[in-house]
């Protein structure tokens, strides 16, 4: 959902760049620089809503780095394109936001153009942001403005020439930003169309559950398809999910608010850092999002329905007979991972059967590698659960075993490819991305959930 | 010492050398008939443990080869105290340090010192050793002055000898001679002038350390004796549980398989490999099926649950002024929930059953009142079962050691002359260990128009802070025996010690205070003691309200505490902790943190404490960090700094993961903490950046106990640091990153 | 039967393939320093080096060992002959229990092959995966520094070489 970490075509401007009246659309104006306003002077429910508004626009987990202050930013993104470090959207008058204006916000939220002019990467999802109310802008504005102050220079992007100048991001937003895309539709509920602008607007979901075009754009016709982020993916959120089980309604509010779900496991990577700001936002919000989210899904097809009720009758019955060809990855299996995988404790704190495990059913094992690698990181001084990973115990083949046998045993999917290269990807990636997300990375949300069961 | 002790007495008393001195061997004997709780009627003068063993012999063996042993009946948790006790004995006695060992807790060869708890070892047998080391030197020179015929004040000792006028040099070894040391103890001893010390008050490294650092056999865990073999227990899955079923068969095939003990509800298997006993006990606890019942109580509702509870009220403090009248009253109710030991090696004990004679290695904390369990357990004379204390990971009060030696003894009794080991799970530590017990207080007091506290009244509810065995009854196995043994009564811990009550009279002075202790006999959830009992809970109440009435008052909170406090040494700490820590009158901390400041004497007559700490508070997450802390601790004539030093930096970093993160959860039948997944505790990246100890040493002044000084003043000082970033005062322990959370953005 | 190379020593292990490494090194090999604290990989007490990187024993069955090295803190150094690591923790009375203590070490130990000299934070959060209830993480952090300083020490001095088995050149 969050952290549209691809970043956009700059390549579309090389090849319209001739072809446009660059000037007019690459150039924007200054917003005059104002004096940072008060905090004292925006009113404090406005500024509780933006607090609201802010998490679920998933906001600090991109502008905040790991050890860093809230909103900060200095967050390594990295992108097909390059690294783009997000920015720093704290009051401060010199690095951060002080001295915007509220129209310098919204003009920024709207089309993606900072206080000075200059285009912003698409990395900051403003393809989606377009959608969000003036209303809820200006509460977002009432929030940022009120966090306190930190002085935190803008950290370089890693991009090459051309890519490095931002008028061609001009161009980007000449082929793909696109004015409403969202609208309200009479024929559905009130919380069906809540969760609809939340989920196409402030939620950005589609940033990471929608696949990109070679120019770093969300494919609108593949919407919710699956997408990538952080060399984690983010699976397909509609008739085409993989997940063994169907969402429906009840499943993905309980997964959104508390961070887990009997049937479907536990958020980690970057969907635990979603999960954990949906935690404190109402509770009607996460209801609307999952609501319209189900919709999405659609109902569940016959096939899908009998594949579940196979998946939980298999995990009542003892373990099959293993091939002899997954002999090395089934004993990998039954020493390292059967004994909290089988124990039959309870989610989150009991390993969820792998039977129900999507990234098993996933297109490629990339989720899995990363999981089994990294493991889930306790949460500082809270209940989360803690899965031991095992990148220094086991090697690249040794993984790939275990992968290419879970993948037959616990999943109806044909074998994966390149299993050992994604291993061998995952060591390297995944060591960026623990160092330096804030966090939490692998968490139930919902604290007070955490007691249960 | 690289390996741990198992010397029998034999083997000790024959010695090296050809002179043995008599070990008070009647008196071994004659504590094994008596309960240990009755004393035998020894004059009270003398000092620490000696009013309970008070031959010196008990204490200082010399060897005719001048080999120096000295015995103790506390038992070496991790504290570090063996190092402090042979300094004291090598100062007192006037020998190199590394020249004698100590001996720690054994039924076979030590006092009978009761439990090695309350922060009392150094205050208690520490003194009996010095006292006792100083009088054995006494007899040696008076030994020496009557071979040479000469008056004693001419002789002097050094390095294990008496030094004559003439040079001549006596060896230890060389004066000791028959029972020369099995006489009583004298209630004055010829102490060292405090200005002369070579071995006490030096940062003497810890002899335990290197084999702990090298993988030496350091613990019990680490015991392995010939032929010795696996034993894991299957505990019912909650209290009270019955095992209606248990199908064995499939168990008995496994290889390595040895025997499985039922015994009612105690199930236990067997196996020659450790891991074929973890897998066969997987298997049995599949096999096993459980009647059980809802008991627990209501954990989000600790408030109402215990003061709901019949209790047993007594008043245990009051004092009264009228002509102090207040104007300003405030009140406030502070709970802390159950809270775990959380041992991060789960209690381990092996038993050996030889000719009618159990033996039991164990990290008990009190070998005697465990071998009285044990042996009324069994149905055996306390005089055929021998407890040897042997290390084990750190308990911080009664955790499972006591039931792990009874799982052990009941075992080795069905598998007689076989060595068995018995190691708990993490689940089984976590959901059976007898808790640190729920608290609640409330507080009411009144400001006069000076800002003076005119009245003080404090109410504490809770259960009994000990449940240590001394019967069989206390233990887990006995209770889960076909034929069990009944829960004893809880009692309260008398004071000034005191246990839920424990230091809830307060040090200040107030003209018109009452305190009152509502003792809560009736135990939803087991429950014993747990480091420094209701002090922790009471202290953070106590100091939490200090400065919520400083604040009312509009005062600073050092100066708010000196303002109501006349015992000078508690004066010197705090100042001390406050200009360490850079502490000024109307300061301000930097944006998101505060300052906070607390206070206590523990027990109010052990060693005083004052810390003082910064917090930083995320005002998105509510996440506490604890940036810095400094303390100042007097405890009384320092036998190691460092050792001291090393206690103060833990209780802070303990007391801070007790009061940000901890709580033991349950549902109406279960323990569900039962893991560091649902018991989190603190994590280095938790850790702060600075911890400050000052020591205020005060030469010849009697040792005060310090191993639990330190937690209610941290749990005070973060919580009042919290407060001062925040502006918000939370006073339901845990103070968790959602409450931190929850009361900034209310 | 499997060979295990434990401390720069072949061993011959009867052992099933899934039983964890921490039970075959202090059940067949009798060694002490890895410790039993949770079997579920969430406190790091039966931490050792594999290969050069520190894992947790109690979660690593022995099929996973075939044809790696082991190194347990007995493999380090000796009372009498101390690894740098060693010394730091008796140096800077880095205990109180001290039963967290050896897999502390060794993960240190793994952090400062790889980086002879890291910074506190990255210390801190390479030590994450481990608890310690006595408190002694301050002492610990110092000894980890000190350890690295030793360790540039030793290596300046070329002296006490190979005493570290099984790491990644």
């Amino acid at each position: 959902m969050p952290k549209p970490r691809t970043t956009a075509g700059i390549i579309a401007a090389l090849l319209i760049g001739g072809a446009v009246a660059v000037f007019a659309v690459v150039w924007r104006p200054a917003i005059s620089a104002t004096e940072p306003p008060a905090p004292q002077s925006f009113d404090a429910n406005l500024v509780k809503r933006g607090r609201d508004l802010a998490a679920i626009g998933n906001c600090n987990d991109c502008h905040t780095v790991r050890g860093g202050k809230a909103f900060a930013g200095g967050l390594p993104v990295p992108t097909p394109f390059g690294t783009i470090y997000s920015s720093n959207i704290t009051p401060d008058p010199e690095t951060g936001i002080g001295r915007w204006s509220e129209a310098a916000f919204l003009r920024a939220m709207r089309s993606g153009v900072d206080r000075a002019g200059r285009h912003l990467y698409p990395t900051f999802p403003y393809d989606h942001f377009i959608n969000v109310s003036d209303e809820d802008d200006r509460a977002l504005y009432a929030f940022l403005m009120t966090r306190p102050a930190v002085h935190a220079p803008a950290h370089a992007n890693d991009l090459a020439f051309p890519l490095n100048q931002r008028f061609v991001v001009a161009g980007w937003k000449l082929l793909f930003l696109r004015h409403g895309t969202y609208q309200q539709d009479a024929a559905q509920g009130a919380e069906w169309n809540r969760g609809a602008y939340l989920v196409e607007g402030l939620a950005h979901c589609g940033a990471c559950h929608t696949p990109r075009n070679a120019l770093g754009a969300e494919r609108a016709s593949a919407s919710f398809s699956g997408g990538d982020v952080d060399n984690w993916h983010a699976y397909a959120i509609n008739a085409r999910s993989p997940a063994p089980v169907p969402w429906d309604t009840d499943a993905l509010f309980r997964y959104l608010r508390q961070g887990w779900h009997p049937d479907h496991g536990v958020a980690r990577g970057p969907m635990a850092e979603v999960v954990s700001n949906l935690s404190s936002v109402p509770e009607s919000d996460v209801h609307a999002i999952a609501a319209y989210m189900a919709s999405v899904f659609g109902p569940p097809t016959q096939d899908h329905l009998r594949q579940a009720s196979d998946v939980r009758a298999q995990i009542k019955s003892p373990p099959l007979e293993l091939s002899p060809t997954h002999a090395a990855g089934a004993s990998i299996y039954s020493a390292a991972c059967a004994s909290c995988h089988e124990t039959g404790r309870p989610l989150p704190y009991g390993g969820v059967n792998l039977g129900l495990s999507t990234a098993l059913s996933a297109p490629d094992p990339r989720n899995a590698a990363n999981i089994v690698l990294s493991g889930i990181r306790p949460v500082e001084g809270e209940r989360s659960p803690i899965m031991p990973g095992f990148a220094s115990s086991m090697t690249d083949q040794q993984v790939a075993a275990l992968l290419d046998y879970l993948r037959s045993r616990f999943s109806n999917q044909p074998p994966w490819n390149g299993v050992e290269k994604a291993v061998q990807d995952a060591r390297l990636t995944q060591t960026v991305f623990v160092q330096t997300s804030a966090g939490p990375q692998n968490a139930p949300a919902d604290p007070t959930q955490r007691d249960k069961p | 010492m690289n390996v741990p002790v198992i010397l029998d007495r034999r083997s000790v008393l024959a010695g090296a050398g050809a002179l043995i001195v008599s070990f008070s061997m009647s008196e071994a004997f004659a504590q094994d008939q008596t309960p240990p709780a009755a004393a035998p009627p020894h004059p009270p003068s003398l000092p620490g443990s000696l009013k309970d063993a008070p031959l010196l012999d008990s204490w200082v063996r010399i060897d005719a080869d001048g080999s120096i042993t000295v015995f103790t009946g506390k038992a070496e948790l991790g504290q570090g105290f063996k190092t402090a006790f042979q300094q004291i004995a090598a100062e007192e006695l006037d020998v190199p340090f590394a020249s004698l060992k100590v001996i720690t807790a054994d039924t076979g060869l030590t006092a009978d010192e009761g439990y090695t708890s309350g922060s009392q070892s150094t205050q208690y047998s520490g003194t009996a050793i010095q006292n006792a080391a100083a009088q054995v030197r006494e007899l040696l020179v008076a030994e020496a002055a009557r071979r040479l015929n000469l008056p004693v004040e001419n002789f002097r000792t050094e390095s294990g000898a008496v030094i004559a006028p003439d040079g001549q040099r006596f060896g230890y070894g060389d004066l000791v001679a028959d029972d020369m040391l099995h006489v009583q103890a004298q209630p004055k001893s010829k102490l060292k002038n405090p200005a002369t010390y070579k071995v006490m008050g030096q940062p003497v490294p810890r002899v335990d350390i290197p084999a702990k650092v090298t993988g030496g056999e350091a613990y019990v865990q680490d015991m392995r004796l010939p032929g010795m073999v696996h034993a894991r227990i299957v505990r019912p899955p909650s209290y009270g549980a019955e095992l209606t079923e248990c199908d064995t068969s499939a168990v008995e095939k496994l290889p390595g398989f040895v025997k499985v003990v039922r015994d009612g509800n105690f199930l236990a298997v067997v196996a020659q490999k450790e891991f074929q006993a973890i897998k066969a006990m997987k298997l049995l606890s599949a096999a096993a099926k459980w009647k059980e019942k809802p008991s627990l109580p209501k954990q989000d509702d600790l408030l109402r649950v215990l003061t709901g509870l019949k209790s047993n009220d007594s008043t245990i403090f009051q004092q009264s002024n009228p002509s102090a009248t207040g104007q300003k009253t405030i009140e406030a109710i502070y709970t802390r929930p159950y809270q775990a030991h959380g041992s991060i090696g789960p209690s381990c004990a092996i038993a050996q059953l030889v000719d009618g004679a159990m033996t039991v290695w164990t990290h008990t904390q009190g070998v005697y009142p465990d071998r009285q369990g044990i042996a009324e357990m069994l149905k055996v004379p306390p005089a055929s079962v021998r407890l040897i204390h042997v290390e084990g990971s750190g308990c911080y009060g009664h955790n499972g050691a006591d039931d792990a030696a009874a799982d052990a003894a009941l075992i080795a009794r069905a598998l007689p002359g076989m060595p068995v080991r018995v190691q708990w799970s993490r689940e089984q530590e976590h959901a059976w260990e007898p808790f640190g017990p729920a608290m609640v207080t409330k507080l009411k007091a009144s400001l006069d128009g000076n800002g003076k506290i005119a009245d003080w009244n404090f109410d504490v509810w809770t259960n009994t802070h000990s449940m240590r065995p001394g019967g069989a009854g206390s233990m887990l196995a006995a209770q889960h025996m076909a034929q069990p043994f009944a829960v004893p009564e809880p009692k309260p811990i008398p004071l000034p010690a005191g246990g839920g009550d424990r230091n809830a009279i307060p040090i200040y002075k107030f003209p018109n205070a009452q305190v009152v202790h509502h003792f809560i006999p009736a135990m939803p959830v087991r429950v014993s003691a747990m480091r420094a009992l209701g002090a922790y809970h009471n202290v953070f109440s106590i100091e939490s309200f200090m400065d919520e009435l400083a604040s009312a008052a509009a005062a600073d909170p050092v100066e708010f505490r000196l303002k109501h406090l006349e015992d000078q040494r508690g004066r010197d700490v705090i100042e001390k902790a406050a200009q360490g820590f850079g502490w000024r009158k109307g300061q301000k901390a930097p944006p998101d943190r505060g300052f906070g400041f607390a206070f206590a004497r523990y027990k109010s007559l052990a060693a005083y404490c004052a810390i003082a700490t910064e917090v930083e508070v995320n005002r998105e997450t509510g996440r506490p960090r604890l940036v810095r802390a400094v303390a100042a601790v007097d405890s009384g004539q320092v036998v190691n700094p460092d050792g001291l030093i090393n206690q103060i930096e833990g209780a802070i970093l303990q007391s801070m993961s007790w009061t940000l993160y901890e709580a033991v959860t349950f549902d109406d039948t279960r323990i569900t903490s039962i893991d560091w997944q649902t018991y989190p505790i603190l994590r280095f990246n938790s850790v702060p950046e600075n911890i400050e100890v000052h020591i205020i040493n005060r030469p010849g002044l009697p040792f005060l106990g310090s191993g639990e000084t330190g937690q209610g003043p941290a749990a005070a000082s973060i919580a009042n640091a919290i407060a001062d970033a925040t502006g918000k005062r939370l006073r339901d322990l845990p103070l968790t990153r959602k409450k931190i959370k929850d009361a900034i953005d209310a | 039967m499997m060979t295990l190379k434990v401390n720069g020593h072949d061993h011959q292990i009867d052992a099933d393939p899934d039983t964890p490494l921490l039970y075959v090194l202090r059940d067949d090999i009798k060694l002490n320093a890895a410790k039993f604290g949770c079997g579920l990989g969430q406190c790091g007490a039966c931490t050792v080096i594999v290969d050069g990187k520190a894992v947790l024993s109690c979660v690593t069955p022995l099929l996973l060992l075939e044809g790696k090295q082991v190194t347990t803190l007995e493999g380090l150094g000796t009372i009498d002959a101390p690894a740098p690591i060693q010394r730091a923790f008796m140096e800077e009375q880095a205990a109180q229990c001290g039963y967290c203590i050896a897999g502390m070490m060794m993960r240190a130990q793994a952090l400062l092959q790889k980086n002879p000299k890291p910074t506190d934070a990255q210390i801190r959060a390479e030590l994450e995966p481990h608890l310690c209830r006595c408190g002694t993480h301050m002492r610990i952090l110092r000894a980890v520094h000190r350890a690295a300083r030793l360790m540039d020490t030793a290596e300046l001095s070329s002296t006490t070489q190979a005493i570290v088995h099984g790491s990644a050149p």
